[in-house]
């Protein structure tokens, strides 16, 4: 990833594409951007960093037309606009790929791409052009294919060409890699620089460092909704852009070695499942081995049975036979969640706000969600609230959770304040075996630090833990063996020293050797 | 000027209590009006419809009578409504209380045990309790939405009550009107104020409220409970049965709704006729509502539906209204409450006008 084009060259102030300056935008609760300033030049892959909450996504709402500023001023090509609605931005020529799509999933490509255009074209013709386009820029889809038969990779590519069709001068992409493949990402980086040298502006919005230093010539950063600087990407550290879109040092976790694999706590013997969603990935013979004090991950691209394996392993979805899953010896796949957490087992889904936490309770009664057979809380079926009080006023302070205190609503936390809570709800237990999905999805970089080191210290005080993730990063950073779902399937796993970046990216494409070859694939980058 | 609704920042507390009270308001209001259009002076309706009923102690006394069954059945009701299982069909549920508890009463016309009672109050909560476990089975069971199921077994107890008082129980000294015999002493419920037909019930519906409080405030079932009614896969991710919920949320307010059916023979009736539902079980749907499910609360919304019964009676005897115009005061209500609800999401503001 190192194959810049090199930036264009320096040009007056007339010839910027766009120019955003004083951009304010005031919500009931929150100020989202606060003076904003952005400019971009014409061919220019220009980075917006900045934290989940910095105000990133309400800037490009505002630039794509779905939200007003309350001040400030937008010029497009030198002259003020006031863009109304995406139809009139996509108009003016600029395009936005979201990081949630808008597919009709009943829909195939073509109809998919026609919907967004104005008028009614002819599908027959507006199929040739998208297959045009997408050997153009390397981005392969069958025009015919249905939309729900579509991986996540092809379905952006489908949201990119859609946005191409138009000739946008600005195309935004909002946080595109988060659902690729390594491999994945790399080609789409090759369209985004031929895009760019062929004029386009791109901006590219992101958290990762790494991304934004191989891809784009300039960044601005964002912090509460303010830009904290502007700057070269390529002429930077990780740790100064850090420092920009944090505002302090990027915490580093002590992995430390591990103890040595002590007895299995958690085995998985031949778990298959049917999914009863019909869009759903069923689960099919997987076998691993969790032993006391080891980190084990699993990775994988979104949607290739995450979700359902960590349903499985729950209790959430009960099974029909005991011996699939298996916690510190007992054969557990016929017991309910709770019976499992009896069992020694703890366990912190990927949705924290509906499902980790009840929204509109308190964080005390949030506590007493998954804690109750613990510290006393329970006596003769009544629940007794100064012991929930106490082991939640000890969960926000072991923590560091911020929020206003025992008596403060789930919802009213930070995603990642919210994290730490559950986190520290489900360590406090003593687990002896530790499920986690996505355990810093959505959460800024301190509190993910954080979480990690809580992770590792509990793997050092001996629980099996079991970490399901889509961001690589963190795998490599707390796991001691890793492993990789696709299509349902787990890989064998690898410890984590031996194997690399490249050689998981292959296997999440579901290639790792063994693999059945038969299988048909579920993301090809 | 345009008004127009924004949406709050997060839900008001304020109005969540604020709202009955501004729907009583509204209802007091469009009351004058309804009295107006109907040529009647609505200074004197609402003396006639509010003030009147309550007048001196046996007013009061009458209150309280009409408010019992109505807090039976909206406590029991609200501990499903808090857990999402929307039990329609207490108006069923009560009719099979009071039957079975008849059917007790009449099978020992004779006796003069002092068990009597205590077994009529059992078998009219078992009564409504069954009734309800018809819809709980059917949910829990082939996922059919209890709302259908549980209102339609209304009119199969209607009709099953009805059958009974012109068939097999009817009261053969009764010059053949559709009704039971008269119970026996031992089956009417004791009388709380001499002079008046207030009686045991009203401390059974007191006790249930407590019950019902400890039930939803303090209990641990009562947790998992509003877990399932706010949020099912957190319930789910607890370990928190689902089917139990449903079932515990049904028997709950079937058991209350039974026990109240039971309060109307063994009190102010005495016997089982045709007549012994007077559409309580709907109208404690909007009690526990009005008494944002809160036994307290429902303690007070009880009141004031009892209240536009009486009031309802009064205007019938003293205005020449048709019966009717209690159900009028009742959808008001009704209306007015879910109206007023809008104001806990949203605010009102001009339009044009930025914040």
């Amino acid at each position: 990833m190192t194959t810049h084009t090199s930036p264009p060259a320096e040009t007056g102030a007339g010839a910027l594409r766009l120019e955003m300056r004083g951009i304010r935008k005031v919500y009931p609760s929150v100020v989202a951007n606060d003076g904003v300033n952005l400019a971009v030049r014409p061919g220019e892959i220009h980075a917006v960093l900045g934290e989940n909450g910095a105000g990133k996504s309400t800037l490009m709402k505002i630039i794509y037309g779905v939200t007003a500023p309350t001040e400030g001023e937008m010029r497009w090509e030198g002259q003020p606009v006031a863009v109304a609605s995406p139809a009139h931005a996509r108009g003016l020529g600029i395009g936005m790929v979201f990081q949630h799509f808008s597919l009709f999933e009943t829909l195939n490509v073509t109809q998919n791409v026609a919907l967004a255009l104005p008028g009614a074209p002819d599908l027959k013709a507006l199929a040739r052009k998208i297959e045009e386009v997408s050997s153009r820029y390397g981005l392969p889809v069958d025009p015919r294919r249905m939309v729900h038969a579509l991986s996540v990779g092809e379905r952006q590519r489908v949201e990119i060409i859609r946005c191409l069709l138009q000739n946008p001068r600005l195309l935004i992409m909002d946080e595109p890699t988060s659902v690729l493949t390594p491999q994945a990402v790399r080609k789409l980086f090759e369209t985004l620089r031929q895009l760019a040298a062929e004029g386009c502006s791109i901006l590219y919005i992101s958290h990762k460092l790494d991304e934004i230093q191989a891809l784009c010539h300039t960044a601005t950063v964002l912090r509460a909704g303010k830009v904290t600087g502007t700057c070269i990407p390529a002429d930077e550290t990780p740790a100064s852009m850090a420092r920009l879109m944090i505002g302090k040092e990027l915490p580093v976790c002590e992995h430390g070695t591990p103890s040595g694999a002590g007895e299995v706590r958690l085995r998985l013997a031949g778990l298959s499942h049917a999914c009863d969603d019909p869009f759903g990935t069923d689960l099919k013979d997987i076998h691993l081995d969790v032993r006391s004090g080891e980190i084990v991950g699993i990775a994988g691209v979104s949607g290739n049975g995450q979700q359902e394996l960590l349903y499985a392993i729950s209790g959430e979805e009960p099974l029909a036979e005991k011996y699939p899953v298996q916690i510190c010896g007992v054969e557990a796949g016929r017991m309910t969640p709770d019976q499992r957490r009896s069992a020694g087992m703890g366990f912190v889904p990927e949705e924290r706000l509906g499902r980790g936490a009840v929204p509109r309770m308190s964080l005390a009664e949030n506590a007493l969600l998954t804690a109750h057979a613990s510290n006393d809380m329970l006596r003769h079926g009544m629940v007794n609230f100064a012991a929930v009080e106490k082991f939640s006023d000890a969960c926000i302070r072991q923590y560091n959770v911020k929020c206003g205190g025992t008596v403060a609503e789930a919802k009213s936390l930070s995603g990642g304040n919210l994290q730490k809570y559950i986190m520290g709800r489900e360590i406090m237990q003593a687990p002896r075996v530790l499920v986690v999905s996505q355990p810093t999805w959505g959460v800024d970089v301190g509190a993910a630090a954080f979480i990690r080191q809580s992770l590792i210290d509990l793997r050092n005080r001996g629980t099996a833990i079991l970490v399901i993730s889509e961001e690589l990063d963190e795998l490599f950073e707390v796991s001691d063996r890793i492993a990789v779902i696709a299509k349902g399937r787990l890989s064998p796993s690898k410890p984590t020293a031996e194997t690399s970046v490249e050689e998981i990216g292959v296997w999440m494409s579901g290639m790792w050797p063994g693999a059945e070859a038969t299988g048909e694939v579920r993301h090809v980058a | 000027m345009l008004l127009e609704l924004e949406a709050r920042a997060e839900p008001s507390r304020l109005m969540a209590y604020l709202s009955p009270l501004l729907a009583v308001v509204l209802t007091l209001i469009g009351g004058l009006i309804v009295f107006a259009a109907l040529g009647k002076d609505p200074l004197q309706g609402f003396q006639v419809f509010f003030l009147n009923p309550v007048k001196d102690a046996y007013g009061i006394s009458e209150l309280l009578l009409k408010a019992t069954p109505l807090m039976l059945i909206a406590v029991g009701l609200a501990v499903g409504f808090r857990a999402n299982v929307w039990n329609i069909g207490a108006e069923g549920q009560y009719i099979v209380g009071a039957a079975a508890a008849s059917g007790l009463a009449l099978y020992f016309v004779e006796s003069e045990s002092a068990m009597l009672l205590p077994a009529m109050v059992i078998a009219g909560a078992v009564g409504g309790a069954a009734w309800a476990s018809i819809p709980a089975f059917l949910r829990t069971r082939f996922n059919a939405n209890e709302i259908l199921t549980s209102l339609m077994l209304v009119y199969i107890a209607q009709l099953g009550v009805s059958w009974l008082v012109h068939g097999p129980w009817k009261d053969p000294d009764g010059f053949n009107f559709p009704q039971s015999q008269m119970f026996g002493d031992s089956a009417l419920l004791p009388m709380l104020v001499e002079g008046t037909r207030l009686n045991f019930a009203f401390v059974m519906a007191l006790g249930l409220l407590a019950a019902g409080y400890i039930f939803m405030q303090r209990s641990f079932l009562g947790f998992q409970m509003r877990v399932s009614g706010q949020a099912s896969a957190a319930a789910r991710y607890a370990g928190f049965s689902a089917s139990r919920t449903i079932w515990i949320g049904l028997l709950a307010g079937g058991a209350a709704a039974g026990i109240a059916g039971m309060g109307e023979v063994a009190g102010p009736m005495g016997q089982l006729t045709e007549h012994v539902a007077s559409n309580y079980g709907f109208a404690a749907i909007i009690v526990a509502f009005i008494g944002r499910l809160n036994p307290v609360g429902i303690f007070f919304g009880s009141l004031l539906m009892a209240l536009l019964y009486l009031g309802g009676e009064q205007a019938q005897q003293y205005l020449n209204l048709p019966s009717s115009i209690s159900k009028v005061f009742q959808g008001m209500l009704l209306f007015f409450l879910l109206g007023a609800d809008v104001f806990i999401h949203y605010r009102l503001r001009l339009a044009g006008k930025k914040s």
